[in-house]
């Protein structure tokens, strides 16, 4: 191990400088499915946290055991047990809630985050660490979400947690909402929006062009 | 220690020892939280109930719901083979839908009068009124509980209908594993309004209620039975379509409404 990172920086680089939706580009799917309003944005960002952060506490601690052979299936039985209790604790809890979420709780098992935390950096790192780096991500996933529930739930219902804040037209006030906001398709746009804001602020994470335009040249 | 870490035989112990613990985390965690989760289905239940019969909303807290219910909704149970209330089963006891896997309290449906899918029809099942709330016990609506297959999945549902036993008041489902966005919509609050006001039954009491594209058209006769299909969702359409006149039939409620009608409600 080269140079060993500290605490914080495990801690809070991947909320802006590692983002695992805006720059590692994992776990899409399920920023577009629930981020229509904040209530499930959160629920879900919570859900996703806690799933990474004990994901890779177990393994971190069972690192040493896991043969390499079977490193994967171990993995994927540690996190999809995990994400049936979270499943099992909002259906108790968070009933109206995890109705609405339906299929996505039980997604996590497959979300790229999850998995990928575990494979890079719980395998090589001691429990502590390993958790942060969870908390980390899920943060930096939560970042993300909550951004985009933020700018769909108040341009598309004029609401922020189903509290208005814009008032609607319909009901007799002012504000005409952005009905595309409510579909899935609008969280890629302003995913890529964010991406793009993202990147002009920190220029260390723009990628190489992956190939360069010739000029046009006239044979003759 | 690592050198013989990828034994076969380790891995094997690994393997087994890692499934035990998750298994029985699992497994805990799903009894544990079981009576909590048990509470809930009741409860959305009981949502669901009021809200087909006009008088709840998503808005309610749990008391609201349990209180609401409690002084409004009188549970009964009924034999659906006769109509008659049976008094001796207590309504909130009685679970028709464990009762209609159990061969003794159930009875099985011939394929040609199983339109609905459910193969296994309850003997006894419950059913809710909407009293009036001065106290006079008058009936306000009457909550039938229905069931049916749809595409993917069966739905359970309720149709509240008004005390002239003709008149939709509310229909919807609690429970179904439809496609998100396209069978799913038949909780659609726009699709659930197009309920309310539509009539059952033809003047002979058969069902006439129909789900059709393209809906009503104005000034026809039969405006009044007919409902717009789900779009994309034909399958899940004829589904409710079927349930309907299942659950209204016969083989259904039937009896028990006739008997309503002769007595008066």
């Amino acid at each position: 191990m080269a140079k060993q990172a500290s605490a914080a920086e495990v801690l809070f680089k991947p909320v802006f400088d590692n983002n695992p939706i805006a720059l590692q580009i994992l776990g899409i799917c399920s920023a577009l499915a629930v981020t229509s309003n904040l209530n499930t944005a959160l629920v879900m960002a919570i859900a996703l946290t806690a799933v990474t952060a004990f994901s890779n506490l177990f393994i971190a601690m069972i690192r040493n055991q896991i043969p390499s052979s079977i490193r994967m299936i171990v993995q994927m039985v540690i996190i999809a047990s995990l994400v049936i209790v979270v499943d099992q604790i909002l259906r108790a809890y968070a009933f109206t809630l995890a109705k609405q979420l339906s299929v996505f709780v039980g997604l996590i098992i497959t979300n790229c985050i999850v998995m990928g935390r575990a494979e890079a950096f719980a395998m090589q790192n001691p429990p502590g660490r390993s958790f942060l780096d969870g908390i980390g991500n899920g943060l930096g996933y939560s970042a993300m979400l909550l951004a985009l529930g933020v700018v769909r739930e108040l341009f598309g219902a004029g609401k922020l947690f189903g509290h208005e804040i814009l008032p609607l037209v319909k009901d007799g006030g002012w504000y005409v909402p952005n009905g595309l906001l409510l579909l899935p398709p609008s969280a890629f746009f302003l995913i890529g929006l964010f991406i793009w804001a993202l990147r002009m602020w920190k220029k260390g994470q723009q990628e190489p062009a992956a190939f360069k335009l010739a000029p046009q040249v006239k044979k003759d | 220690m690592s050198s013989n870490k990828e034994s076969t035989a380790r891995t094997l112990v690994v393997a087994l020892i890692v499934s035990l613990v998750a298994a029985v985390f699992v497994a805990g965690s799903a009894i544990y939280l079981k009576p909590v989760q048990e509470q809930n289905r009741q409860l959305d239940k009981q949502r669901s109930i009021l809200a087909v019969a006009g008088i709840g909303g998503e808005a309610l807290s749990a008391n609201d719901v349990q209180a609401l219910f409690a002084r409004r909704i009188k549970a009964q149970v009924v034999d659906l083979a006769t109509g008659e209330v049976n008094a001796s089963l207590d309504p909130i006891a009685f679970d028709p839908l464990k009762a209609a896997k159990d061969p003794k309290t159930s009875e099985a449906l011939p394929g040609n009068e199983d339109v609905a899918l459910i193969k296994r029809r309850e003997q006894y099942t419950t059913v809710y009124r909407l009293e009036k709330d001065d106290g006079s016990g008058d009936l306000e609506a009457l909550i039938l509980p229905v069931r049916g297959y749809g595409l993917w999945s069966t739905l359970y549902g309720f149709l509240a209908i008004k005390p002239d036993l003709n008149t939709v008041v509310g229909l919807g489902f609690y429970q179904h594993g439809e496609t998100p966005g396209l069978g799913g919509e038949v909780d659609n609050p726009k699709w659930k309004a197009l309920w309310p006001g539509k009539t059952l039954f033809d003047g002979e009491g058969k069902p006439v209620v129909e789900i059709k594209k393209g809906g009503s058209v104005a000034g026809s006769a039969d405006a009044g039975h007919q409902v717009d299909a789900l779009a994309g969702a034909t399958l899940t359409s004829k589904g409710v379509n079927h349930l309907l006149t299942f659950w209204l039939g016969e083989q259904g409620f039937g009896p028990y409404l006739d008997k309503l009608r002769r007595d008066g409600v």
